[in-house]
């Protein structure tokens, strides 16, 4: 049952899967974090980024980590517009509107992209698509695919320069300063509706990053977002709200139970993990692991 | 220059025109028709393509003269979505009912299926299943229920005997299956079947893994296929996850000697083998398939293709079940529901494309319909069994 040579695959496997969640994850913190709006539209938004990630790759060949400079400035401008435009003007600045907003928002995207782009499954074959890379620990070996460890590492990447955009910019200080106290922040100079749309623009850029890292292993459909957002939730509340730290972690955590728990319980009843632990944490530790208490 | 008085009179021979169609010698009313998919939600891609196979059922009935008992009636197609739910499919149903249908062909899904033949039955409504393989759609007395395609007892029954005839023939190489499925009724319901079946022919059924619609990763199905080490794997699921399955199996580099789909999403797709020519190559699958023998059945693939679409199972399934209707209406030489029903119950529709012979039904079930067995070889999709419509040997074990 605990035999090390599948115990040691199946981990793996749970971080690097984990880190796709965490990309993902770390969008909707800070979208949650700052504006305080849970984005329903995080799912659409992340499908509209895996579409524009196929089309570069399908119509001009660009190969989808090439692509990171295109479609992370791409999700960026497509998110400050969103929250400028349509969200802001949209919420007369009360919570519960925004909520019916974001969520009206992913609907009118995952019907577009159904007009436009079709219900059909779509992938991408690139030459690494099928790599895999060897890894070994002495008494056990596992195969990791290429795209999984390279999603890994943009994980990674991407929560460190968001941890520094936030701790050590300006516009971090802003965004700080709007979070803990609109008012107050709006007083001191501070453009509010712009850090907001920054906000959510740059919660954006993160899903252009997570699209191209996923891609290469996955596929795209109107549909496929729905899969991610709910796991990306619960990885906001476990890792606490607006906490980047917290999302990369949490992702983590919750790819390996959702692998473990896939491999030792069946892989239908194995994200049961995944929503005990959301239990959990509601009824313990509320405010989640990073998260400061209310 | 009209003046009011000529317009006026005019208008009022437009208006009993419109109002009284038959009385002014113009086309028989049109037969209206509910075309019930799931074209929106996680079934859409399916939905879509099995519409698609409706619409030009009803474009090629209406092009050679409409229904001709009925002086050359029109069909006409009234659309719903079922959103990929059993509920919404019955909702769509009520609004069918209430539009004046006098059939219905759907719905693709089993659970979906279940519900709007039900919905259809309080009103008598006939309803032909296109695909919904569950076999629980024609067991329950429903009059009003006809499913022109096999069931998924008949898929997995054919499977498994093929399956010992070709293990047989070749030396009985494989003694351990492993069986993937998805979770909803079709899959469950297939792989109980298979568990059941397979022991019987001396096959050991190492382990059944059931996984969720969608699953967002197989790395660990792939690593207990590893530990188990299954002689054959036998996946029943919907398209994207078969897909990804595959792939997986490929990059952890697992090779069975045989990947035995029985109703596999993607095994017998030309998207598929198109896309993952690599993957595909030798898989095995037993499925609705049509007669390969039939120069229709290669000109519909054609059209289908020119307007960018794959000739998928859904496609073939849902046109041929159209035609069938149309035949039963034509028969029945009324849209009275009660007599179309009679009709489709006594119907020996035989102008078709699949491999069923003379449509007989008993209890609602065709029972003439059956499953091919195809083998994807050479970057195509190819017929292997039964010796009839063969059109390549097949390839088993796989040498790879």
């Amino acid at each position: 049952m605990f035999d090390l040579g599948i115990l040691f695959p199946s981990l793996l496997n749970g971080l690097t899967t984990g880190a796709v969640y965490a990309l993902i994850a770390l969008g909707l913190t800070l979208i949650y974090g700052v504006l305080h709006i849970i984005n329903f539209a995080h799912g659409a938004a992340l499908m509209m980024a895996l579409y524009a990630v196929y089309f570069l790759k399908e119509r001009w060949g660009i190969d989808p980590y090439l692509a990171l400079p295109l479609v992370v400035p791409g999700m960026f401008v497509l998110g400050y517009g969103m929250q400028r435009i349509v969200i802001n003007r949209a919420s007369h600045g009360k919570d519960e509107n925004i909520l019916l907003v974001t969520l009206g928002l992913s609907i009118v995207m995952e019907n577009l992209a159904l007009l436009f782009f079709k219900s059909d499954t779509r992938s991408i074959d690139t030459a690494y698509t099928l790599t895999t890379i060897p890894i070994n620990i002495g008494f056990a070996q596992a195969m990791i695919s290429l795209p999984k460890l390279v999603a890994f590492g943009g994980a990674l990447v991407t929560s460190a320069v968001l941890i520094l955009i936030v701790g050590r910019t300006d516009l971090g200080r802003a965004i700080r300063a709007v979070a803990k106290e609109k008012h107050g922040a709006k007083l001191m100079g501070i453009d509010v509706d712009h850090v907001y749309a920054m906000s959510f623009g740059i919660g954006l850029a993160c899903l252009g990053a997570a699209a191209c890292f996923l891609l290469p292993a996955y596929y795209v459909n109107p549909q496929v977002g729905n899969g991610f957002v709910l796991v990306a939730f619960t990885i906001v509340v476990l890792g606490g709200m607006g906490s980047f730290l917290g999302a990369l972690l949490g992702g983590l955590l919750i790819g390996v139970v959702e692998s473990l728990g896939g491999l030792y319980l069946g892989e239908s009843l194995g994200q049961i993990g995944i929503f005990l632990i959301f239990i959990a944490v509601l009824l313990f530790r509320p405010q989640g692991m990073f998260g400061a208490k209310a | 220059m009209s003046t009011r008085r000529q317009f006026v009179a005019n208008s009022a021979a437009a208006a009993s025109a419109l109002a009284f169609p038959l009385v002014a010698g113009a086309q028989p009313k049109a037969i209206k028709i509910g075309v019930l998919h799931p074209v929106t939600g996680a079934l859409a891609y399916s939905g879509q393509q099995c519409r698609e196979g409706a619409l030009m059922a009803i474009e090629d009935i209406n092009k050679s003269g409409g229904i001709k008992s009925l002086g050359g009636a029109k069909i006409e197609a009234l659309l719903g979505d079922a959103q990929s739910t059993p509920q919404a499919g019955t909702a769509e149903i009520e609004k069918m009912n209430e539009a004046g249908v006098s059939a219905v062909v759907g719905a693709f899904a089993s659970a979906i299926c279940l519900a709007t033949t039900q919905a259809a039955a309080k009103y008598n409504l006939p309803h032909v299943v296109d695909v919904g393989v569950a076999d629980q759609i024609v067991e329950r007395g429903l009059k009003n229920t006809f499913r022109f395609g096999p069931g998924y007892r008949k898929c997995a029954e054919v499977a498994v005997a093929n399956l010992h005839v070709l293990n047989t023939a070749a030396g009985k190489p494989a003694k351990t299956v492993m069986i993937i499925h998805e979770e909803s009724l079709f899959g469950t319901g297939t792989a109980n079947l298979l568990a059941r079946e397979l022991p019987g022919y001396g096959y050991e059924v190492k382990e059944v893994i059931k996984h969720a619609n969608p699953t967002r990763d197989f790395n660990n199905i792939v690593l207990r296929m590893k530990a188990v080490n299954p002689d054959i794997v036998i996946p029943a699921n919907y398209y994207n996850e078969y897909a990804l399955l595959v792939r997986t199996m490929q990059q952890q580099k697992i090779t069975p000697k045989a990947i035995y789909s029985v109703l596999g999403g993607a095994a017998s797709s030309y998207k598929f083998v198109k896309e993952f020519p690599e993957a595909a190559n030798g898989i095995i699958d037993c499925n609705h398939w049509f007669n390969p023998k039939d120069k229709r059945a290669a000109d519909l693939k054609k059209r289908v293709e020119a307007k960018g679409l794959f000739f998928s199972y859904e496609v073939f399934m849902t046109y041929t079940s159209m035609r069938l209707l149309a035949d039963a209406i034509d028969r029945a030489k009324s849209t009275d529901r009660a007599a179309i029903i009679d009709a489709l119950e006594k119907s020996s529709f035989a102008d078709h494309i699949m491999p069923y012979g003379t449509t007989k039904f008993v209890n609602g079930q065709n029972m003439g319909a059956q499953p091919l067995m195809t083998q994807v070889s050479k970057g195509d999709i190819k017929v292997i069994i039964p010796r009839d419509y063969r059109e390549t040997d097949p390839v088993f074990p796989l040498k790879s």
